[in-house]
């Protein structure tokens, strides 16, 4: 089966996050001064193809913590949806 | 016998010459080794330069360390052969788990081009050997994800080992513990954020830096004695 999987990246609590800070400080000038706690992240999107969702799950969880997110500063989540609707 | 130096290659690396340089600077051989070769040439120490390796694509780091090369550097630590990591191939080295924890981006939001003043704070290490805990070295930084991290425990670790081999005297980018460079258990692998390559003379601006390269010259030369 093929799935489809969206990774979102994003710093841990407590890590600095240069991007979302200068941001943040921006948009008073841009007439936003209300906008708060901007955090910038990053959104992965790809298909795997696996046995079962359980599996597909198993093999991205592992990709996530050996490459797309370093565990020491970054969080994932993970979303996966099978495609063209099987199983669904 | 002097020791020969592997300087490694990857697509985006900008330093590797610098280190080749100074090495030769001070009497050692030095070659470039390629990222694409799962093997270090029979080389006694190995620099991971800095620059950028693969862009700083995902993260600094983070896909260099699945370069063919530095599974051969892992198993070369793993052998005690001396490693060191210098900005990026500090941060290569943490994302390959040769080192504990990971730089992340400077406090204060800017990119850091400047002279830091460095504290050597133990002289058991491959990197650190010439030089005597206390003295203060002015190395150049170049970085924007330099604030190392850890978590608590990894840094009590560390401190209960005397481990950190290098602090910055006035912090310049949030590094926990003003921790500068660090090292692993063996004593053999060293990461460092500052450049001692590029401190190799008084017409640079300080020569700092050639304790430290005379420190792993050292090493080599012992490795390739041994």
């Amino acid at each position: 089966m093929i799935f489809e999987v969206q990774v979102e990246v994003s710093l841990r609590q407590g890590v600095a996050d240069p991007q979302g800070a200068t941001i943040e400080h921006s948009l008073p000038t841009l007439g936003f001064p209300g906008v708060r706690g901007v955090r910038v992240g990053k959104s992965i999107r790809f298909s795997i193809e696996a046995a079962d969702e359980a599996a597909a799950r198993t093999e991205v969880d592992d990709l996530c913590h050996r490459f797309l997110s370093n565990p020491v500063i970054e969080d994932s989540s993970v979303i996966i949806t099978a495609a063209s609707g099987a199983g669904r | 016998m002097t020791g020969r130096v592997g300087v490694v290659l990857f697509p985006g690396s900008n330093c590797e010459h610098d280190v080749v340089e100074a090495v030769r600077l001070l009497g050692g051989e030095a070659d470039i080794l390629w990222h694409g070769d799962a093997h270090v040439a029979g080389v006694d120490a190995v620099v991971v330069p800095g620059g950028f390796a693969h862009g700083d694509y995902l993260r600094p780091g983070a896909i260099a360390r699945f370069s063919p090369v530095m599974q051969a550097v892992a198993e070369f630590a793993a052998g005690g052969g001396p490693v060191v990591g210098i900005c990026n191939g500090f941060q290569v080295l943490t994302e390959a788990g040769l080192l504990p924890g990971a730089l992340q981006k400077n406090r204060g939001l800017k990119f850091l081009c400047a002279t830091a003043t460095l504290r050597v704070e133990s002289s058991d290490s491959v990197l650190t050997s010439a030089a005597s805990v206390g003295d203060e070295l002015r190395i150049p930084i170049n970085h924007f994800e330099g604030n190392y991290t850890c978590s608590p425990e990894t840094l009590a670790e560390l401190r209960a080992e005397d481990r950190v081999v290098l602090r910055y005297i006035d912090n310049p980018n949030g590094s926990v513990d003003d921790i500068a460079g660090i090292t692993n258990a063996g004593r053999n692998v060293v990461g460092l954020m500052p450049h001692p390559e590029r401190a190799t003379s008084d017409l640079l601006g300080s020569s700092d830096g050639l304790p430290l390269l005379r420190s792993l010259l050292e090493s080599a030369r012992q490795a390739a004695a041994a």
